[in-house]
């Protein structure tokens, strides 16, 4: 029996509906002209959401096991959030813009809508519930791509989404129906359980792999990257490469931990084929772009890789230097995706070659932009370094040649990566510019989402009290 | 506290200080107080290392201090120092004072420019005090990152490809270090308990086979900033096309950390491998002392010349530091200190007179000596120093270096010997060549008759240098006796017999 107090297991998604429906009562009560009020309206509440996710939560399975809530789950929800929140500050000065006006509460709406889905997707414990929860998370993203209808590309980039969305759900769904019908259930630990390495439990597997390749878009599921990140509008990008691509990295390393751990040795040989090119067509594809909207695209899928190597670990420091990782790439990327987002807003636009020369009329946001990319890259002493370095420790904890290997081409693959994260900074230090940028002020709240990923990227680095908490949590997996 | 945690926290509070500077004025100032506070405090240190030592303490490291950082990998915040690093903080402290000085006056973005030229500094600090090999990593890594952006916005020439370059080999160096680095942290232990801690991993002993796997590793990814051949690539490029200030860091105190990093973790740690595996790199850096000595007869750019010249003499530290006996050893450290001191002095002279002169060919210039006799004068002690003078640093450090080479007595040895020290026979020729072209003569250019000699900060600059430089070769013995020492664990380890 289930009783009120259970629910509250469920806080977390409990409160961000109810964020998202105040938003919504919001926009029928609040008149036409004062429709920017939503957007303050909804950072704050959801600000006080993220808050209320750090007080001490209750543990527990919901709906027979299908829900369930611990630290752990709780602490990959709340990183989300710090992610989510930035990005809500990140988007207000292109959503209070005249032709968005209309738009305001959908966009905040759809935004949370997905981030319900991540938080079910988090805390399944059964392939059903995933499922569900990847759905509600991927097609309110796909309509956020296309939010910007009146531009080609950007309804191109909603129906590519939501395509590719489609068939990798299918494949997904096709591989659960496979480990369905062979071990007989769906709930995680039962599969576990009756998991007799069959070859057909093993395809269902690698249709699940598949399918999940396609959400963290890992080569060779990653054609449509590129395309949505350039044509979705620029905070819908940042969306789709730090959040959506967090909780399905999340979600990825549980299932293969806690359903598939008998067979670690198989799914270390995939990810390792998986991981190297991942990291090596991303990075050479990165070289060759000039927007900076396919740029981070492709720099976010050779990160993807790196990821990976973390999950290889499998032990509890493994998943740690994931999580860790994680939060890393969310306040890194973030900030790199602020500050293409503020120019872009400022002065429309996003490529590589505008960028000449900004340094000198815009000094702060060059700065801002060099630690993000410096971060990216793992250059210390910004906290891209420890997240990278951990998550090579990670695979190298398996102490073995071809490990040690794997390694070295991923450190490699690092410096490819350095080569053009630099041509950014090259263009803003160094290259002349007959018609920089001109000097603009950011927003207010982008600053604030500015500075959030600023601390954060030295701070999580430094301390260890953080790597220390997300190792305590790690082991309730 | 700690005065080993001065040596990062200095530079950080100088960098603050040059950020919150109002005025041109100021910056330069602020800078030049930061890093005499640091050279300062190399000097306290280097009396209080002599002072713990005579009181009887024989501990490998000094003044060590280990603080937990990352608890659960066992990583930490741990430094301390032998004779060998107090060595390499003395000469680090020289030569970015005089590198702040040379660079007086730089005026395209001068705050940007010191706080690069200072986090290098304090990347090079840090490494030399680690003893933990994550902080050491760490350390490296910022040391080489803001070399990208000093070049590139400071350089001249083809800047942007050289720094390009620069970084990216010097980042794949990182890359092979960070495998030994794992490897080793994941062989130090075999309860499960992992550590990055030097000294620990020094008392286990590694299985031989892990060790030629790692070896080579960690040996190339110090020996790409020691500028191994073939990995030397990068030197001549990103010397040629670097500020002044930058290239006397970078030649006299960055490379340096390859070679200490070569005996200091992979030699010490790996022993056995290193004797395995040794002769492959005594051929590779027998050709770096060779064939640096004659790429630089073939170049007519000064900076080219010295930078080439600097492959050599920095091909002599490992190859010295492969002979593997204390003399020997001995030797090449001193040369690192040497070189040091040799190459900031030279790339000092050199920024000078193209300061003045606009050109740094060689052919182009010519009787200078009349025209500039101050910097002519230093110019030539420099190039002594280089061709290995006895009184200068350079001949007491190539001098022990052969001696102890020519111990080992089977015949591979004696014949990379014999051909190295005839490299000495080919810097002469390159030296005497530049000296005779750009100093004496007649005046090429009648726009030289107008020139002006060294400035007070430039004095002071080459001056401190020229001291040092005769310092070490004068007075060598103190510095050998203290290095000596030092190394005594290290030679001890590496011909323990397992």
């Amino acid at each position: 029996m289930m009783n009120l107090q259970d629910f509250l297991t469920m806080r977390h998604e409990l409160l961000l509906i109810l964020v998202a429906v105040i938003v919504l009562i919001g926009e029928i009560f609040i008149s036409d002209k004062s429709k920017h009020v939503i957007i303050n309206l909804t950072i704050i509440l959801f600000l006080l959401h993220t808050i209320v996710g750090f007080l001490p939560i209750q543990e527990g399975k919901l709906f027979g096991g299908m829900y369930q809530n611990d630290l752990f789950r709780a602490t990959l929800k709340n990183i989300l959030n710090i992610g989510v929140f930035i990005i809500l500050l990140q988007s207000s000065a292109w959503i209070r813009k005249e032709e968005n006006h209309g738009k305001i509460s959908e966009y905040f709406i759809l935004l949370l809508s997905t981030l319900v889905g991540m938080y079910f997707m988090i805390s399944s414990g059964d392939f059903l519930m995933l499922y569900l929860g990847l759905e509600l998370a991927t097609i309110p993203i796909a309509a956020l791509a296309a939010f910007d209808r009146h531009k080609n590309n950007s309804a191109e980039a909603g129906i590519k989404l939501i395509l590719s969305s489609a068939l990798s759900s299918g494949i997904l769904l096709f591989g659960i129906s496979m480990i369905y019908g062979t071990t007989g259930s769906v709930y995680f630990t039962e599969v576990a359980a009756n998991f007799g390495k069959e070859s057909l439990q093993i395809l269902g597997f690698i249709f699940f792999v598949a399918g999940m390749g396609f959400k963290i878009s890992l080569v060779p599921f990653h054609l449509w990257t590129a395309d949505v990140y350039e044509g979705a509008p620029i905070n819908v990008t940042s969306y789709l490469s730090v959040i959506s691509k967090g909780a399905a990295v999340f979600i990825f390393t549980i299932v293969l931990y806690k359903v598939f751990g008998q067979i670690a040795e198989m799914w270390n040989i995939l990810l390792y084929v998986l991981a190297v090119l991942t990291m090596t067509i991303g990075n050479l594809f990165a070289i060759r772009q000039n927007n900076m909207k396919r740029f981070l695209a492709f720099s976010s899928i050779a990160q993807a890789g790196f990821i990976l190597l973390g999950i290889m670990g499998s032990n509890q420091a493994g998943v740690t230097s994931v999580v860790y990782f994680m939060l890393i790439y969310i306040l890194t990327n973030l900030g790199a995706f602020g500050v293409v987002s503020a120019i872009s807003n400022a002065s429309g636009k996003e490529d590589m070659r505008d960028y000449n020369g900004l340094y000198k009329t815009n000094p702060k946001l060059s700065l801002l932009m060099t630690l993000a990319l410096f971060s990216l890259a793992g250059i210390p002493p910004v906290a891209g370094f420890f997240g990278k370095f951990f998550l090579f420790t990670s695979v190298a904890s398996l102490n073995d040649y071809k490990y040690y290997i794997l390694v070295l081409i991923a450190v490699l693959n690092a410096t490819i990566s350095l080569f053009y994260y630099l041509r950014v900074v090259k263009a803003m230090f160094i290259d002349p510019s007959d018609n920089p940028i001109p000097y603009f002020k950011t927003d207010t709240h982008a600053r604030i989402g500015l500075l959030i990923c600023v601390f954060g990227v030295f701070l999580v680095g430094f301390v260890a009290a953080i790597y220390e908490a997300i190792y305590k949590f790690s082991s309730l997996i | 506290m700690n005065i080993l945690s001065l040596f990062v926290l200095i530079p950080v509070l100088t960098i603050i200080g040059i950020i919150l500077s109002r005025s041109h004025n100021m910056v330069r100032w602020v800078a030049l107080a930061g890093m005499f506070a640091q050279l300062v405090t190399a000097v306290v240190l280097l009396f209080a290392y002599f002072a713990v030592r005579n009181a009887g303490n024989t501990d490998a490291m000094v003044f060590y201090q280990d603080v937990e950082w990352f608890k659960t990998l066992n990583i930490h915040y741990c430094i301390g120092v032998d004779g060998i690093s107090v060595a390499m903080i003395m000469l680090t402290g020289i030569v970015v004072i005089t590198g702040i000085l040379a660079s007086w006056e730089v005026t395209y973005l001068q705050k940007e420019f010191f706080i690069s030229l200072i986090l290098l500094a304090t990347g090079v600090f840090g490494f030399f005090i680690s003893i933990d090999l994550f902080t050491m990593f760490l350390f490296y890594e910022v040391a080489v990152i803001p070399m990208y952006l000093l070049i590139g916005i400071w350089g001249t020439g083809p800047k942007e490809y050289s720094a390009m370059k620069l970084t990216l080999m010097l980042m794949g160096g990182s890359a092979l270090l960070m495998v030994g680095l794992l490897g080793l942290y994941f062989n130090s232990s075999l309860d499960g308990h992992y550590t990055f801690n030097l000294l620990e991993i020094a008392k286990v002993h590694i299985p031989t086979n892990l060790q030629m796997f790692f070896f080579p590793f960690l040996f190339l990814g110090f020996g790409v900033l020691g500028a191994l051949f073939p990995f030397h690539t990068w030197s001549p490029d990103g010397h040629a096309s670097a500020p002044t200030a930058v290239s006397m860091l970078h030649a006299g105190v960055l490379m340096k950390l390859g070679g200490y990093g070569c005996f200091r973790v992979a030699m010490y740690l790996l022993p056995e491998a290193a004797h395995e595996l040794g002769w492959i790199f005594i051929i590779l850096t027998t050709i770096s002392v060779v064939y640096g000595a004659f790429g630089a007869i073939w170049q007519k750019d000064l900076k080219y010349i010295n930078a080439y010249s600097s492959v050599s003499h920095c091909g002599l530290v490992i190859w010295g530091l492969l002979m593997m006996n204390k003399t020997a050893m001995d030797g090449a450290i001193l040369q690192m200190i040497s070189h040091g001191l040799m190459t900031a002095l030279f790339f000092a002279l050199i920024g000078m007179i193209y300061g003045r002169t606009h050109t740094r060919m060689v052919d182009k210039m010519g009787g200078l000596m009349k025209v500039i006799p101050f910097l002519s004068v230093v110019y030539v002690i420099a190039g002594l120093a280089s061709l290995g003078l006895p009184g200068l640093s350079g001949f007491v450090a190539e001098m022990t270096v052969f001696v102890g080479a020519f111990q080992n007595p089977d015949l591979f040895h004696r014949v990379a010997t014999i051909i190295v020290v005839s490299s000495i026979v080919v810097t002469a020729v390159y030296i005497l060549r530049v000296v005779g072209m750009l100093l004496f003569g007649p005046i090429k250019n009648d726009e030289y008759l107008s020139l002006k000699d060294a400035k007070w900060f430039e004095k002071l600059s080459v001056g401190t240098l020229v001291v040092a430089v005769a310092g070490v070769g004068i007075a060598p013995l103190w510095l050998s006796n203290t290095i000596m020492d030092s190394l005594t664990p290290i030679v001890e380890r590496l011909s323990q017999v397992w």
